[in-house]
């Protein structure tokens, strides 16, 4: 498969502050590709040296093959979705739709044919008229993206479009991006910080630290098989075991992780392939859909359980703060983990 | 209630000199500045319009506004534009040299563009005046326009380069267009302040006579005070208005108070 | 990138140069207004205050480039200190009256006002701030004159007797009104009392409405409250609003020439040695005595917060 964008150790400093280091990744053409990462880990930074609004201090960006260094956003073949969508305020949809056509010399008749195309494509025809002040947020997000598809890119830079709308709004643009991106077979390249929208869209999903990829990896195997302690922890919830606890359970002294829904509470007698524990039971919460616990081992470890609640007679109820329970969960479930480390000084 | 009252009459204070100009511009009596005023005349008008002295004033200093306005613009929004954004060695020493004009006493800009002009042995006149006007018009658009900057967002610009448009048409079609007010109100200002300037004028003009110039002799010896009253309400009109136009212009989050005098 | 951009134009070309070349674009948006500046306002400056040392000869009235420091010694004669002190007195007295004026015209329009009103008083104040200086001072010869507004306003309500007594005062008063330090005082207050205002009502507009209830809410009576949280907090407006009454007055030989009993202000004195007596070595001299005045001013307000306030 061809690449559409691949980072060869790929270096940005502001200041004092490593915003990218060393990075390297190979994004497939057509491919939804997520980089996901708490506010500040280099993702967005990425973004933008792709766009080329960066540049890199040190290694290369290729795009589609030719090396991306020096060539200035207006002349790189792809296009952006702009966290605060960047309508250009004092042009109507259809214009703003039809700028980059403009200024590329299309003829006027065409790039506003091309204009409504695009604006019926997001299911907005007949709102050509509109200033931007005029439309509702979901509205200026949906010309904010056929602004940028309009041009045809080959890529398309989404720097997190949902982040400003409501939730019901947020899930279903993440239904119709996706749909999107499967009808234009474009290489749609989408920054989050929600570990729950990266996994329902992506293909695949890069998870950034501090200016590094701690993981790339599609979202199932993200969440069965996180590589290090931080994106076990920053993806879903997770219970990462250490040292002497994680030796006598699992064999090894090196971190594992066990999610909560995979561990059964209960009094029947553990499996040879299971890992039995026991402890005290601090908190219930019973969320609906399922019922979280606090379990304070032992040792002294705390973990997270989760049950779900899937026979019409719950058998939460069993369970209460206070009592002693018995937890165990199949040996496979447990994922041996690199610790992230944080150097000091960053 | 008390403040209330004072607060009115404080406004009430600001404008009453306004209003006796305009008052006594009209005023029938020819030699005095007895109040109350006796009649009611356009008279004046007409005599003042027909004043040679008077029309050669009213042209010169709108041909030194237009021309220090028109530098003011270009130098301005340069200025402006290497400003706002960046942060580089010797920011804040251009920012502080740009109000130099304007925060230090105008006798001093003054003083020190007449030397200098004597010095190179640079005659006096249209030129001098201009140039001086413009000095202290700069910092009016500068401060219009990185007004307007700082509130553009950063991300529109990116997206027009995105979008395929190089410097010269992001400029064209998105930063101009934004900008264009705040120009307009920036030309404005300058405009009015160049038109009313007496103080540096008084040393770059030589024996050119600005329009304000022109009152300042008037009111050193009194004669024609009625055409003096006409000129006092033209001068007062010409640059109240175009603040007024400023004002309307940039109305939301920027202000034009605080650029002084 | 693109087979269409294969061949581009000199302007695209030139972009390209300019977008590969951000220090490049920079030094070509500031050589014109730093050569303006550089040259032309700053080189006039230095060479003013280099003439500053320059000997001027009493006898012969010419300038001769031998250095000395005479002239800013002279500074300190004690005429020449006495104009000085004149001036600085006028720019405090100016200073502190504008303050009291303005402050319950800004307060009104910071709390008691809103949308139309607001906008009103903030154009009714801005318009007399920007209305040409030398009418507005034209006007107040006028007010002032003999048989003027202020006369007839004093003897329409039975007040001569008052005014006359003021005027007999030493340091205020005068022969008339229009000669007096005190209608002198009067003009620069009127001219100057918007750039007070409007400082302070910002200052006032940025104070949390929430500071005065919690200080209600602690049980301070309305004049507490203003005394221990209003008026401190709007310090740093009134010291803004202070550098341009404080600057403007000091620098000022206009209304000092038309408005006020003889005596010469630094203003007047710098335009005196330079034009009717050309000693421009001392005009030079005298030039410095505001700029380090305001330079002082400002650092003393500085500490007050002016700078974020204005």
């Amino acid at each position: 498969m061809p690449l559409a964008v691949q980072f060869t150790q790929v270096s940005r400093t502001f200041g004092e502050v490593k915003a990218v280091d060393q990075v390297s990744i190979d994004i497939m053409d057509g491919e939804f590709f997520s980089m996901l990462g708490p506010s500040g880990s280099g993702k967005t930074t990425c973004l933008r040296l792709i766009a080329g609004f960066e540049q890199p201090d040190n290694g290369s960006i290729r795009i589609h093959g030719v090396e991306a260094a020096g060539v200035p956003p207006y002349q790189r073949d792809v296009n952006t979705v702009f966290q605060d969508y960047a309508l250009f305020p004092h042009m109507n949809v259809r214009d703003n739709i039809a700028y980059g056509l403009k200024v590329k010399g299309v003829a006027k008749a065409e790039r506003h044919a091309r204009a409504d195309e695009a604006l019926a494509m997001v299911a907005l025809a007949g709102y050509g008229a509109r200033k931007p002040a005029q439309l509702s947020g979901g509205q200026r997000q949906r010309v904010a993206l056929a602004r940028a598809l309009v041009n045809r890119p080959r890529v398309l830079l989404l720097d997190e479009p949902l982040g400003a709308l409501d939730l019901k709004l947020r899930e279903q643009m993440q239904g119709e991006l996706k749909k999107l991106q499967r009808q234009l077979g474009i290489t749609f390249i989408f920054v989050t910080h929600d570990q729950t929208e990266a996994l329902s869209m992506s293909d695949r999903v890069a998870v950034f630290n501090r200016g590094r990829i701690e993981q790339v990896d599609t979202p199932r195997n993200l969440y069965m098989q996180p590589a290090t302690t931080f994106v076990a922890e920053f993806v879903g919830t997770s219970n990462v075991v250490r040292g002497e606890l994680a030796e006598q359970l699992n064999g090894s002294p090196a971190p594992f992780s066990i999610r909560p829904e995979h561990i059964r509470l209960g009094e029947q007698a553990a499996d040879s392939h299971e890992v039995q524990v026991s402890g005290l039971l601090h908190d219930v919460q019973y969320q609906g859909s399922a019922t979280r616990f606090e379990l304070q081992l032992d040792s002294g470890q705390l973990l997270t359980v989760s049950q779900a609640n899937d026979r019409w007679q719950a058998h939460a109820q069993t369970w209460q703060a206070g009592q002693r329970v018995q937890a165990r969960w199949p040996r496979e479930a447990m994922t041996a983990l690199l610790e992230t480390v944080l150097d000091e000084g960053r | 209630m008390g403040l209330r009252l004072a607060a009115w009459g404080g406004l009430l204070f600001l404008h009453f000199p306004i209003l006796i100009i305009v008052l006594y511009a009209f005023n029938t009596e020819d030699a005095a500045f007895s109040f109350p005023p006796k009649g009611f005349t356009l008279k004046w008008f007409t005599v003042a319009f027909a004043r040679p002295d008077v029309l050669e004033a009213i042209k010169l200093s709108l041909q030194v506004a237009c021309l220090a306005t028109l530098i003011a613009l270009v130098l301005g929004t340069l200025a402006s534009a290497a400003l706002y954004r960046r942060s580089f060695f010797g920011k804040e020493g251009i920012s502080l040299m740009l109000i130099l004009p304007i925060a230090l006493p105008g006798i001093i800009t003054g003083i020190a563009l007449l030397s200098a002009f004597k010095r190179l042995g640079i005659e006096p006149g249209l030129f001098t005046i201009v140039v001086g006007h413009a000095t202290f018009c700069v910092v009016i658009v500068y401060n219009n326009v990185i007004a307007r900057l700082r509130r553009t967002s950063q991300s529109l610009i990116e997206a027009s380069m995105d979008l395929g448009a190089d410097g010269w048409q992001t400029f064209r079609y998105i930063i101009l267009p934004n900008l264009g007010s705040a120009l307009l109100a920036g030309g404005m200002l300058a405009f009015a302040l160049s038109f009313d300037e007496i103080i540096v004028t008084t040393f770059t003009a030589g024996h050119e006579r600005t329009l304000p110039i022109w009152l300042l002799n008037q009111l050193s010896r009194p004669r024609d005070v009625p055409v003096t009253n006409v000129v006092a309400m033209l001068v007062m009109l010409v640059t109240m208005l175009p603040i007024l136009g400023a004002y309307y212009l940039t109305r939301g989050g920027e202000s034009v108070a605080g650029s002084g005098k | 990138m693109k087979a269409r951009l294969a061949n581009p134009g000199p302007l695209r070309r030139f972009a390209n140069l300019l977008y590969r070349r951000p220090n490049l674009y920079l030094t070509l948006l500031l050589i014109p207004p730093l050569t303006w500046f550089g040259a032309i306002y700053l080189g006039s400056l230095l060479n003013l205050l280099w003439q500053g040392f320059y000997t001027f000869d009493d006898f012969t009235m010419a300038v001769t480039p031998d250095l000395t420091l005479g002239n800013f010694a002279a500074l300190f004669n004690p005429s020449n200190f006495d104009i000085i002190l004149r001036t600085l007195g006028m720019a405090v007295a100016v200073s502190l009256a504008s303050a009291v004026l303005a402050f319950p015209i800004a307060y009104y329009m910071a709390r008691y006002t809103s949308g139309k009103t607001k906008a009103f008083f903030y154009i009714a104040v801005m318009m007399p701030m920007w209305a040409s200086y030398i009418v507005k001072t034209y006007a107040w010869t006028l007010l002032l004159a003999k048989g003027g507004v202020a006369q007839w306003f004093v003897q329409l309500l039975h007040l001569d007797g008052l005014l006359q007594a003021l005027l007999t005062v030493p340091g205020i008063g005068g022969s008339t009104l229009s000669t007096s330090h005190l209608g002198r005082f009067m003009v620069f207050v009127y001219i100057w009392l918007p750039f007070m205002i409007l400082p302070i009502q910002a200052s006032l507009e940025r104070l949390p409405p929430s500071l005065l209830q919690a200080s209600a809410d602690l049980g301070a009576r309305p004049g507490q409250t203003f005394w221990q949280v209003t008026l401190p907090l709007s310090i740093p407006g009134i010291a803004a609003g202070s550098i341009f009454t404080f600057s403007l007055t000091l620098g000022d030989f206009i209304v000092p020439q038309l408005v006020g009993p003889p005596g010469y202000f630094i203003g007047s004195m710098v335009y005196a040695q330079q034009g009717a007596i050309g000693n421009m070595p001392m005009a030079a001299a005298f030039t410095l005595v505001p700029i380090v005045l305001i330079a002082l001013y400002l650092s003393l307000v500085k500490r007050l917060g002016a700078f974020d306030a204005l």
